[in-house]
Formats: C-alpha cells, sequence, structure tokens
C-alpha cells in the first residue's frame, strides 16, 4: 500500500535555483527507501518538503492518501517523525525530560512507559537522569532518534541519521529500523552519505543530482543493470554519467 | 487548541529552570540589581531634591512596573531563543504542534516569568524602601495587565524578526524593549518630552500605563482614560504582532529558511 506520493515536486529559491526539479516518487508501507546524491542534491529539501517545512513552487505531495496542505499537515505530522544530526534536543534537560517533553507533543499514551522503553531500545535508561549536555554526540544522535520513534510513526524520515554513531550502534540502528519496518509497516526515508549503509538498509535506492532524479529502484537491480558491484561504484558512475 | 501541546512547551521551559542558575537569575538577579542601584540613588535624590513630591513613589513604582513589562517582553523572545540555541524548532515545527499552540505556550511562560520577578521586586520595594506597590489599590491590575500585553508586543514582533534572520537579529531580543523606554515616559511625565516626541508617546501603550500609576500615586483616583488608551493600543498592536508572526512563518516556509535559522 503507497502511503506517500510525490508529484512533479519542484522548488526554486532565490536568484532562479531550482533545488528539485520536477521528481516523483513514491514510498510503500514496510519500504525503506534511500536518497542518494552529492552535496546540494536536493535530498534535505525534499525531506523538508515532505514535512512541509518548505512550501514547493509546484508539484504535490501525498500522505496517508492526503494532500499535503497547511490545513491537515498537523494532522498527517502527528503519524510521522523525523531526525537528523543538524537539529538536536534541548541539552539543559535529561534524555528523560526531554522525551517526556515530546511525548505530550504528540500525545502519546502511557508517556512515562513508552519513554523508559524508548531510552531503552537505545541503551540510554541508564543515562536518563544525566543532564543531556554531558553525553556524547552519539549519544545524543541516539537520543535524537528515540524522540523519532516515540509516538510510533508510519513514516520516519531521516536525514543522516547515522553520522555520529560508532558502528556497533549504527548496526543496532539499521536492524532496529529494518525489523520495525518489516513487523509494523513502518515506512522510511532515509539520507546517508554512507553507500555501505545504504545499500544493507535500503529496499530502493533513489539518486538525486542538482535536484532531479537520476535513477531510482532496487540496490541489486541497479547494481546489475549499471554491472557495478556496489552503491559506491555506483554513484562515482552516475556522477560521471550526468557530467 | 491542544491543552497537551501547550503543556509541552510550558514543560520544557520549567525544565529549564529548574536547574539553571543562570536562566533564573535572568527573572531574579536583574530586577533586584536594578531595584538596589536606582532605589538607593532615589533614596539619595529625595535627600537633594525635596522639592519633588512623591519621589520615591514615582520612581520605585516605575522600576516595578517597567520591569514588567521587561520581563513579559523577555519571557517570549528569550523563550524561543531557547529553542534555536539548543537547534531544537525543527523539531518543533515536524511535531503535531500548531504556531499558534507553540505562541500561547511561550505567552503562558512570560506570565510565570513576569510573577515571579513581581514577587521579587514588589518585596524588595517593600523590605528596602518601605514602597508598598499594591497601595495602587485596583488600578495596578490594569496598569500591569497592559505592561504585559506591550511586552508580549515586542516579544511577539522580536521572535517573528528572529525566525526570519536568525542569529543576527537575536540582540533585538534585549535592546527593543529599552528602545521602548525613552518615549514611555517611565520615570518622568509625558509632558517633559518634547512635543514631537509626546506624540510619539501617545502611541506607546506603556507611556499611558505611566502617566496612569503617577495619577493614582498623586490622586489615588482610577486613571480611565489612560487604562482605556493603552488597552485600545496594546489590542490593536498584538493584533498586529500576531498577523506579523504568522505572515513571518508563511515567508519562511516559502523561502525554505527554518532549517537554517538555528545556524
Amino acid at each position: 500500500m503507497r502511503i506517500l506520493e510525490v508529484r512533479g515536486l519542484s522548488k526554486s529559491f532565490e536568484h532562479g535555483f531550482f533545488a528539485l526539479k520536477n521528481v516523483s516518487l513514491s514510498v510503500s508501507s514496510g519500504e525503506i527507501v534511500g536518497i542518494l546524491g552529492p552535496n546540494g542534491a536536493g535530498k534535505t529539501t525534499l525531506i523538508h518538503s515532505i514535512l512541509g517545512l518548505i512550501t514547493p513552487t509546484s508539484g504535490s505531495i501525498e500522505i496517508f492518501g492526503k494532500k499535503l496542505d497547511h490545513g491537515n499537515r498537523l494532522e498527517l505530522l502527528s503519524r510521522m517523525n523525523f531526525a537528523s544530526n543538524y537539529v538536536s534536543l534541548p541539552q539543559t534537560l535529561t534524555p528523560w525530560e526531554n522525551l517526556m517533553v515530546y511525548a505530550l507533543m504528540y500525545e502519546v499514551e502511557n508517556p512515562r512507559e513508552r519513554c523508559a522503553r524508548m531510552l531503552e531500545l537505545f541503551d540510554l535508561y541508564h543515562l536518563r537522569k544525566k543532564i543531556s549536555r554531558s553525553l556524547s554526540s552519539g549519544q545524543m544522535m541516539r537520543l535524537t532518534l528515540a524522540k523519532a520513534l516515540l509516538n510510533n510513526p508510519e513514516i520516519l524520515l531521516l536525514d543522516e541519521p547515522t553520522s555520529g554513531l560508532d558502528p556497533e550502534i549504527a548496526r543496532k540502528t539499521r536492524e532496529l529500523l529494518k525489523d520495525m519496518a518489516s513487523r509494523q509497516g513502518l515506512s522510511v526515508i532515509y539520507t546517508s552519505h554512507n553507500l555501505w549503509e545504504m545499500q544493507e538498509v535500503a529496499d530502493r535506492v533513489i539518486f538525486l543530482k542538482a535536484g532531479e532524479i537520476l535513477m531510482q529502484g532496487p540496490s541489486s537491480e541497479l547494481l546489475g543493470k549499471y554491472n557495478v558491484e556496489n552503491l559506491e561504484e555506483l554513484f562515482f558512475k552516475a556522477l560521471k554519467t550526468a557530467g | 487548541m491542544n491543552p497537551r501541546h501547550i503543556t509541552a512547551v510550558i514543560l520544557r521551559q520549567l525544565y529549564l529552570y529548574k536547574r539553571s542558575l543562570t536562566r533564573l537569575m535572568e527573572i531574579f538577579y536583574w530586577p533586584t540589581m536594578d531595584l538596589l542601584l536606582w532605589g538607593f540613588v532615589t533614596m539619595y535624590l529625595r535627600k537633594t531634591a525635596e522639592g519633588i513630591p512623591m519621589f520615591v513613589s514615582y520612581f520605585i513604582g516605575a522600576l516595578i512596573l517597567w520591569d514588567i513589562l521587561f520581563r513579559a517582553e523577555q519571557g517570549v523572545a528569550v523563550s524561543f531563543l531557547e529553542d534555536m540555541w539548543s537547534r531544537n524548532l525543527i523539531n518543533i515545527f515536524v511535531s503535531p504542534i500548531s504556531v499558534t499552540e507553540y505562541l500561547v505556550g511561550l505567552l503562558l511562560i512570560s506570565t510565570f516569568k513576569v510573577i515571579a520577578a513581581f514577587a521579587v521586586t514588589s518585596s524588595l520595594g517593600w523590605l528596602l524602601y518601605s514602597f508598598n506597590i499594591f497601595k495602587l489599590g485596583i488600578s495596578l491590575l490594569p496598569l500591569m495587565l497592559n505592561l504585559v500585553a506591550m511586552g508580549w508586543t515586542i516579544g511577539l514582533f522580536t521572535s517573528a524578526l528572529i525566525l526570519r534572520f536568525g542569529f543576527e537579529a537575536e540582540i533585538l531580543a534585549w535592546a527593543l524593549a529599552l528602545f521602548f523606554m525613552p518615549f514611555s515616559a517611565v520615570f518622568y511625565p509625558v509632558r517633559i518630552l518634547p512635543n514631537a516626541l509626546q506624540a510619539v508617546a501617545f502611541f506607546i501603550p506603556a507611556s499611558h500605563a505611566f502617566e496612569g500609576m503617577r495619577e493614582v500615586i498623586n490622586t489615588s483616583a482610577f486613571p480611565v482614560a489612560d487604562v482605556l488608551w493603552a488597552t485600545g493600543f496594546n489590542l490593536l498592536y498584538i493584533s498586529l504582532s500576531l498577523v506579523f508572526f504568522a505572515r513571518i512563518y508563511k515567508r519562511v516556509l516559502m523561502k525554505g529558511i527554518i532549517p537554517k535559522v538555528g545556524e
């Protein structure tokens, strides 16, 4: 079942710069879609457009069968969540306090139990009373991910979520996402510059360059089609081909 | 309007103030220092400038009331900045909380700050200078409410500008309220100002609040005209500030700069 449909999405900024050009994609329930591309390809603009943080110049975004607009944005956001390495949580609060605040914002049922569960899941429960400022950057990122799963979202948008995580925690995070996708039908849109990670976690990858989709499909299919061993080779080949 | 969303905004700030000495200083330290410094200056001047009746009442009363406006403004603008400083603003704007709920949360936090600071300044005024602000009687309430409303208006304008221009505009959180101080006739009557500035002062709600305070001290009469003018202007300005914030928010979405405001 398709739960996200982006059609002909374009976003231009001042001076005629197009961050996205006629982008169309869809995401099904339980699917993990990786967005690849060099810096400035439009990955973050795409994610922010889906979150309603950026008003598109043209095109439409349909989430859970409803066209995203000012009237239903908050209702749709209550079923989604987001995490990124460029966003943080107040470091003057403890992990427990941070999650309790967001549990209220997302109207989570049994907030205390849910916050404890999320902290345990990301191995942060023993740090729950520590001031977040004293956490390492990896622990802070885990806290941000805990926040992102607090409301049991149906769509999760992750912009570079594993940067700053040690390899073991990054692996656990990928496994958790894959598990939630297969068991609960969680759909994930995921950007990362770690192409090995992307190959492991994504059911399908979308390659963006200069705001346009260059190619999309399951990793294995794309590797075969372009006769390359891995996504890293594909990345460089795609950049070269596209000039 | 969802009360749980508003509670979340308030809870986030209460958690912060629960353990942050520097943030508590913002509420208690500066008003206390102001009151000590200017209060003793006033006591000294009273001995040398005996020609001005009610001098202590005018001055200490004005200090206490000005702090209400300043705390109300800071309660909105600095609380907004807290979410910018902590790179938390995007988390809030991608949660199901509406901008209105977020702003209402900030206004309520501002109210708590005003009440806490007023408790300190009014107590100190009484303890140190035997000045009882409550002698203003029932007039005190509309005067205070009007100063809070003007503080909110400045806070909302400031927050909108910070949202639009990022940290470049953060100095406004401290500077903009002070800009209005000379024209608000805080420590002197409006008639002292040059004619052109008297005209400017007329449109500033705080000038009516301070004129009203002096009228009550002088005559004990309820300052009907001043309260009405201040209320009218405040209703207009606070509506304009909300419209301004909404327009800026919409513009920021169009320009796609919310992600950048915390940078």
